[in-house]
């Protein structure tokens, strides 16, 4: 049980800054994914965090006290590896017997032949035997504790390391792309596993992933890194429905947001692609980008704007339309909750979104704050732009 | 030609070239156990025959033993290489460890004196490691034959290539679980290494086994001296050498390398072949 408050965390590799000054206070007993695209720093701050690497400069506080120069095994902090870092030579059982024999055996104890010699040892190992045989038992690897990591599954491996993780009762878990190296359908399984054993334990975990749905579907909160920045930290609903910027708005949601060049207009109007959006801000005037998720995009015969479809990805409960159209970079995506509706590959579809869907960003990629006028001074308007 | 013959005729050329080589390296083994099959007359007649008539390998074997104390050099062998072995294995773990995995000021130079170091011939140190035993006093000692050879670059160098393939994440692990820096080479890094451990063994074991030079510099006392001294022992100079006993000799001192190889074979290759050294 821990909170883990980061301030003004710098990292530089070789001159190379990989952290910008992180700050974030993780609550006590939390679940937090740390997210972003590869390279964005979230491994290092991990890193850092658990003590295998020195930040440059900032501060790193575990319940209150600074971490600076404690060694990771002191920090009580256990990690669970992308490749599950299981020693290949030890057996299942002493792979997960490992931490409590270096924190509960003496050196001596410890020693090959010696340590048999000593009058503790047995009764610790007794102890520790317990300890192991239980944690295997509620991750249903008790029949795997002979064997060696070599002769197991990817699976049954995760789940090895996150016994090792759990035998300790560390003070917070910490998850470096542990799923990352499962198939799909075991990812989706241990997703769930994994979000149990955090009801059950609720202790903090920290968990890092590149796979936004990941952090989406098992986290209480997600904190979205890019550029070595933490730029957005909130539930995943909140961060998925209200980005602070545009970058958090591409990263999460699959597929990506769709972006339309707009303009904000000197009476404080947004347009796009020629029309007028009913929508108003109050932010000067100038270019900006209009951004809407698939989901929200509504396909219409007479919709407002119109474009080709170009291509078609049917996943059987849904589908998207990609939809080219002139003035945007990028194919419009839309969403399609009744595949059986999809319009055929070059055909002439019209669309539009409501003005609710808006998501606006000035061309720094700052969300620019907007209002939907009262729809009684014009009523004559459709809810369709 | 039909393509199958060709392939037949590349194949038929291909084992020629074979065998011819395995033939050249064979030779010598074959001519050794051959003469030391012989009675003293038939090694010295003119005419080449590789069966003995009358085999005599039983009783050169018994001059052999009775002349020298061949078990006694057996045994000094054997402590010298175990003790070179181990103590280079002490050394080059932590070495490699520290080349492969830490990250320290200067580390790339030290990893390339590294490699430099192998190209110096053991000879060329010779001379200024002689004087530093005799300074230490320790020449005509099993020290003389052990201390030079306890750091070996070769086996820093074959440790820290095996050690790179070993994924950081391990060593964080062992970090994360309280294991010390040392602990991590002895109970983490140490376990994993052990076919290029094996590896590296042989090629001391047999190297240190077989050294002629290094013990025919440092050794007066006839006690302490290593198997390939031994069989020196037979050749003299006024009388001519005495063949037959020799070569039993150099059967005998061979026997516990070749016996060793043959139990290791697999595991040596399985070493050579894990560490790129193809």
């Amino acid at each position: 049980m821990a909170e883990i408050e980061i301030r003004a965390l710098r990292k530089a590799f070789d001159g190379a800054e990989v952290l910008k000054g992180v700050d974030l206070t993780i609550h006590d007993g939390e679940f937090i994914s740390l997210v972003g695209p590869s390279g964005c720093g979230k491994s290092t701050l991990l890193r850092v965090i658990a003590g295998l690497e020195p930040q440059s400069s900032g501060e790193v506080r575990i319940d209150g006290a600074s971490a600076d120069g404690v060694r990771p095994s002191a920090r009580n902090l256990a990690m669970v590896f992308q490749s599950y870092a299981l020693y290949p030579h030890l057996s299942v059982f002493d792979n997960i017997a490992v931490p409590l024999r270096m924190k509960r055996l003496s050196a001596l104890e410890r020693a090959p032949f010696v340590g048999r010699l000593m009058p503790g040892r047995r009764r610790a190992e007794r102890v520790i035997r317990d300890d192991v045989e239980r944690v295997a038992a509620q991750l249903e690897i008790s029949p795997l504790l002979k064997r060696k990591p070599g002769q197991l599954s990817g699976g049954q491996r995760q789940r090895v390391a996150v016994g090792r993780a759990i035998v300790r009762q560390p003070r917070a878990f910490l998850f470096d792309e542990p799923l990352s190296n499962l198939d799909a359908k075991l990812r989706v399984h241990m997703r769930a596993e994994i979000a149990q054993l955090h009801r059950q334990l609720k202790t903090t975990f920290i968990y890092v992933t590149h796979d936004q749905a990941e952090a989406m579907t098992m986290s209480g909160r997600i904190a979205v890194m890019i550029g070595g920045e933490l730029i957005q930290a909130g539930a995943p609903a909140a961060v998925y429905e209200d980005p602070c910027d545009i970058r958090v708005a591409e990263f999460v949601g699959t597929p990506k947001i769709n972006a339309f060049p707009g303009r904000i207009r000197s009476d404080g109007r947004l347009e796009t692609l020629g029309h007028v959006l009913h929508m108003a801000t109050p932010a000067p005037e100038g270019e900006c980008r209009i951004c809407v998720r698939p989901e929200r995009i509504e396909l219409a015969s007479q919709g407002l704007l119109s474009g080709t479809v170009v291509h078609l990805e049917n996943l059987g409960s849904e589908a998207f339309v990609h939809i080219g159209s002139a003035g945007t970079d990028a194919p419009v995506v839309a969403r399609v909750n009744d595949p059986s509706q999809v319009p055929a590959i070059g055909a002439t579809v019209g669309y539009g979104f409501a003005p609710e869907a808006v998501r606006a960003f000035d061309v720094d990629g700052k969300r620019i704050a907007t209002s939907i006028p009262s729809r009684v001074e014009r009523p004559r308007e459709m809810a369709v732009v | 030609m039909t393509p199958r013959a060709r392939m037949l005729l590349c194949s038929a050329i291909r084992h020629i070239v074979l065998h011819a080589g395995a033939l050249v390296m064979l030779t010598p083994f074959i001519w050794m156990v051959s003469t030391a099959s012989k009675p003293q007359t038939e090694i010295f007649s003119s005419d080449l025959h590789l069966i003995p008539y009358h085999f005599a390998l039983w009783d050169n074997l018994r001059i052999a033993f009775a002349k020298a104390d061949l078990w006694r050099y057996l045994l000094n062998g054997l402590i010298v290489t175990t003790s070179i072995f181990g103590l280079q294995v002490l050394v080059a773990l932590p070495a490699a460890y520290a080349l492969s995995k830490l990250r320290f000021l200067g580390r790339d130079v030290l990893f390339a004196l590294v490699v430099f170091c192998i190209l110096i011939p053991p000879q060329a140190t010779a001379i200024p490691v002689f004087l530093l035993l005799h300074k230490l006093g320790v020449l005509d000692s099993y020290a003389a034959l052990v201390l030079p050879f306890t750091i070996s670059v070769f086996g820093i160098f074959l440790m820290r290539q095996f050690f790179k393939t070993v994924p950081d994440d391990l060593i964080d692990a062992a970090r994360m679980d309280g294991i010390s820096e040392f602990g991590i080479v002895w109970r983490v890094m140490l376990p994993t290494a052990i076919p290029a451990v094996t590896a590296f063994g042989i090629f001391s074991v047999v190297a240190h086994w077989n050294d002629y030079f290094w013990p025919l510099i440092v050794l007066n006392s006839e006690h302490l001296q290593t198997p390939p001294l031994a069989v020196a022992h037979f050749r003299n100079n006024e009388a001519g050498a005495n063949y037959g006993p020799l070569m039993a000799a150099a059967m005998v001192i061979i026997a516990p390398l070749v016996i060793a190889f043959l139990f290791a074979q697999r595991r040596f290759i399985e070493g050579i072949t894990l560490t790129g050294i193809k």
